[in-house]
């Protein structure tokens, strides 16, 4: 059993970070996620394992500053909240274009424009359809709870050495602020020299040596040939992450008529309107998406064929609706439910809307 | 067994971390628990809430529209979140600074002088500890061993000193809890 | 014809060799135009290289720009950034692999107007990088733009009537302003349009990749550089044009020496 402790999510980003051996943290200030980067900056992890961290003057330098590091085969991150993630998103269709590893947080809040500082899940569109320009995607993870914000930073990690592919934890502004109890990794260190040399050493910039050709991290691709390949690649890439890396949780859908779909902190707050509803007999289920790209679609098709109907639960205003929908295909009704704004819905909201849009409809 | 518990009241008086050490002496017990504070502008000098669970089991929501507990500290917040105490649940005030007392007939209700005792131990700082006193007085979920451990585990080791003002505080709400009524 | 082919063969021998072309440069074609200087920079930079010693430590950043393919040319591991943000690309590999050499290569659409935070923030912090920075008044890659360092009354594709101080503003004048930043080790304007000029900015250039060795702050160069396709001129008339109407604006000579500056005095304690 690991140490156990009582944490925001946004601490907890910084904490993982280090224990998981981590290379690099280049980040902005923006609530509500300034504490990944003020807790780094208090525990000064360059004198411990070596991890740098840096205080950018922009998103965009601090995306930059991660593409560069990235490039050198380092596990580098970076955090930051939706009008930051915007500013990012050039950085990050290089980064995937390029085929560079690192894990993106991006801690909701309310859109659009300058918005709000309260909890959102406006950017589901904008994590899991690209976000910036040209054909790519992310692999998303979205955690509903501070643990998974820890376990998810190694896993990002993992994951994104697997694809060779920016992996963001689209996380919103409730997980980033709530405390729970948390039982942390032990400190494990970060990749050597000869391993990053043996894990990326055919693709990173370490340096050319005479025994090799040299190494150049780019995007550009001027004969329209093989920039098609490359397309292709990528393509191949994110069909692999549908095969091999989705992940979802279902709570009572096993006899479930009406099931709710959410992520993040809404699926928390479907969690208790499950529990509602099933204390007034109706028959109710929740599918939260662990992983927003790729897509939960087979649970969901499976689902889709024994069913009464879906409900899409969203701090939006109905976004991840249209992928149940593209899933069900019409062979079940699929409503949505959200709030806005940074208004949360509380559970009796969510049961309430339930009734009213498919269960006493 | 769940414990959903509101603490509201002004910014400054001390009302997140009171929820904090309520969270930590909670891990202190091997229980579940999530501390969320309402964040942004409306903590600054205004009012300050900050929503407790604690659990045997896995926690689901932590946005909620109703408490088993809720501990309030300003009038504010009375009006806010009188209404949202279960039946049968519990309400705890400092009457300093409330000025329409609560009516509710189906609920218990406590009160304790946080802010007086509290300058009559000399030490206004202790008065979100007085309350948490009282509170563990009125519902013992938590065991005052376990304060004082999750003290020692939250509080930085330059403060430790703090730690027996504290418990003396704790032991002064729980002393002073009164009995407003019982359902 | 015999005779002279024995003679030649008396005379290329290794002893008898007094230039050949740097092997840290490719044995490619460059896209440049005929007359451009982006071909005599990567040459001086390959060279310097080489003499360092330090192929295999040191990564370059390519721009956004002409020099987008510098990575073509010369032969050491690359990262080609987004179009100005090669100082915060540098950063980050500099940051992570803080053994390497690592420099930029920008142009001054790239420098001095898209990438100016990056510019001027990475070598504000002092980052321990060296930067290239190719200054010939227009964008070349696009066709001919007003660049940032673009004269009053230049004529480009965007300014046809000439550039207008109303319309357009003033050329930026960024490496005066890199000068005063404190963490600029050296700072210094070069031009390569006459053999002298060259073995002066080359004697830049390797003083930049020496003192970044020392990790004493950033080291900039500009290379006040033609674009005798995009001023449409040949590459004599450019060069004539440079030093008429170039220089009078961006003279040459070193603007900082010295390392970046000390903070006595100005430091408070924490407590």
């Amino acid at each position: 059993m690991g140490e156990l402790r009582l944490m925001k999510g946004n601490e907890v980003i910084a904490e993982a970070a280090i224990r998981c051996g981590c290379d690099g943290y280049f980040g902005y200030p923006i609530t509500p996620q300034s504490e990944v980067m003020e807790s780094l900056m208090a525990q000064r992890p360059w004198e411990t394992t070596g991890m740098v961290v840096l205080q950018a003057e922009s998103e965009i330098a601090s995306i930059h500053m991660v593409y560069g590091a990235a490039g050198c085969g380092k596990r580098v991150m970076t955090s930051s909240s939706s009008p930051g993630i915007s500013l990012m998103a050039e950085g990050i269709s290089y980064i995937a274009g390029s085929e560079l590893p690192c894990v993106i947080v991006n801690v909701q809040r309310g859109g659009p424009g300058l918005g709000t500082i309260q909890p959102s899940q406006a950017d589901y569109y904008q994590a899991t359809k690209g976000g910036g320009h040209g054909d790519y995607s992310l692999l998303v993870l979205a955690p509903a709870s501070v643990q998974e914000m820890h376990d998810f930073v190694a896993l990002g990690f993992d994951l994104a050495y697997k694809y060779r592919n920016p992996v963001m934890i689209l996380a919103d502004g409730v997980i980033g602020q709530m405390m729970e109890k948390v039982e942390l990794m032990d400190q494990r260190p970060r990749w050597t020299d000869e391993q990053v040399k043996e894990i990326t050493g055919s693709w990173a910039t370490l340096g050319k040596t005479k025994d090799r050709s040299k190494h150049v991290i780019t995007s550009l691709e001027m004969d329209s040939h093989i920039m098609e390949e490359n397309n292709l690649r990528l393509q191949a890439k994110y069909n692999k992450m549908k095969q091999e890396d989705v992940r979802y949780e279902t709570i009572l859908c096993e006899d479930a008529e009406y099931v709710l779909v959410a992520f993040g902190s809404a699926a928390r707050i479907c969690q208790k309107t499950v529990q509602l509803a099933r204390e007034k007999g109706h028959k109710v289920g929740l599918l939260r998406p662990i992983t927003l790209f790729p897509f939960p679609e087979k649970p969901i098709e499976e689902l889709a064929s024994r069913i009464k109907g879906f409900m899409t639960v969203e701090f939006n205003a109905g976004q991840m609706v249209h992928d149940v929908k593209l899933v069900v295909n019409g062979k079940t009704k699929v409503e949505y439910f959200g709030r806005m704004g940074g208004i949360l819905p509380s559970p009796d909201e969510v049961e309430q809307a339930l009734l009213q849009k498919l269960i006493g409809g | 067994m769940t414990e959903e518990i509101i603490i509201a009241g002004f910014g400054g008086q001390g009302v997140l971390s009171m929820g904090k050490i309520l969270a930590y002496s909670g891990v202190m017990q091997d229980q579940e628990v999530a501390w969320f504070p309402s964040y942004g502008p409306e903590m600054r000098g205004g009012t300050a809430n900050v929503t407790v669970i604690l659990s045997d089991d896995r926690i689901s929501s932590p946005v909620l529209h109703e408490f088993d507990t809720a501990i309030i500290l300003n009038q504010q917040s009375m009006t806010k979140f009188e209404k949202m105490v279960k039946t049968g649940g519990t309400l705890l005030y400092d009457p300093n600074g409330v000025v329409k007392h609560p009516t509710r007939t189906d609920i218990n209700i406590y009160r304790v002088e946080g802010a007086r005792l509290a300058v009559e131990m000399g030490n206004p700082l202790t008065f979100n500890m007085i309350v948490l006193g009282a509170f563990l007085k009125a519902k013992p979920v938590i065991k005052v061993e376990n304060v004082k451990k999750g003290l020692e585990k939250s509080l930085p080791e330059r403060h430790h000193r703090l730690i027996p003002l504290n418990l003396k505080a704790i032991e002064v709400g729980q002393a002073n809890l009164e009995v407003v009524q019982t359902v | 014809m015999a005779e002279v082919a024995e003679r030649l063969k008396d005379i290329i021998k290794p002893e008898n060799l007094i230039y050949g072309k740097s092997p840290v440069l490719n044995n490619v074609t460059m896209h440049y135009c005929p007359g451009c200087s982006h071909g005599v920079v990567h040459k001086l930079i390959a060279e310097v290289i080489d003499e360092l010693g330090i192929q295999d430590k040191t990564i370059g950043v390519s721009p956004v720009g002409c020099a987008v393919f510098a990575y073509n040319y010369i032969d050491i591991d690359w990262s080609e950034a987004a179009h100005g943000r090669a100082p915060a690309v540098a950063t980050g590999i500099k940051r992570i692999m803080p053994e390497k050499t690592v420099f930029t290569y920008q142009g001054d659409g790239d420098l001095a107007a898209i990438g100016t935070a990056e510019t001027m923030h990475a070598i504000n912090r002092g980052e321990n990088i060296v930067m290239i920075f190719i200054n010939n008044a227009i964008y070349g890659m696009t066709g001919g733009q007003m660049a940032p360092t673009t004269l009053l009354g230049q004529v480009t594709s965007t300014t046809p009537y000439g550039r207008n101080v109303d319309l357009n503003g003033y050329p930026l004048k960024i490496t005066e302003l890199i000068a005063q930043l404190p963490g600029a080790a050296y700072v210094t304007r070069q031009s390569v349009h006459t053999a002298a000029a060259v073995r002066k900015a080359r004697k830049a250039i390797r003083k930049a990749f020496e003192l970044s060795q020392q990790n004493i702050g950033t080291c900039f160069v500009e290379v006040v550089s033609t674009c005798n396709s995009g001023w449409k001129m040949n590459p004599v008339e450019s060069n004539d044009w440079m030093v008429k109407h170039m220089f009078p604006l961006f003279p040459l000579g070193d603007l900082k020496d010295g390392g970046k500056d000390k903070t006595d005095g100005f430091n408070l304690q924490p407590q």
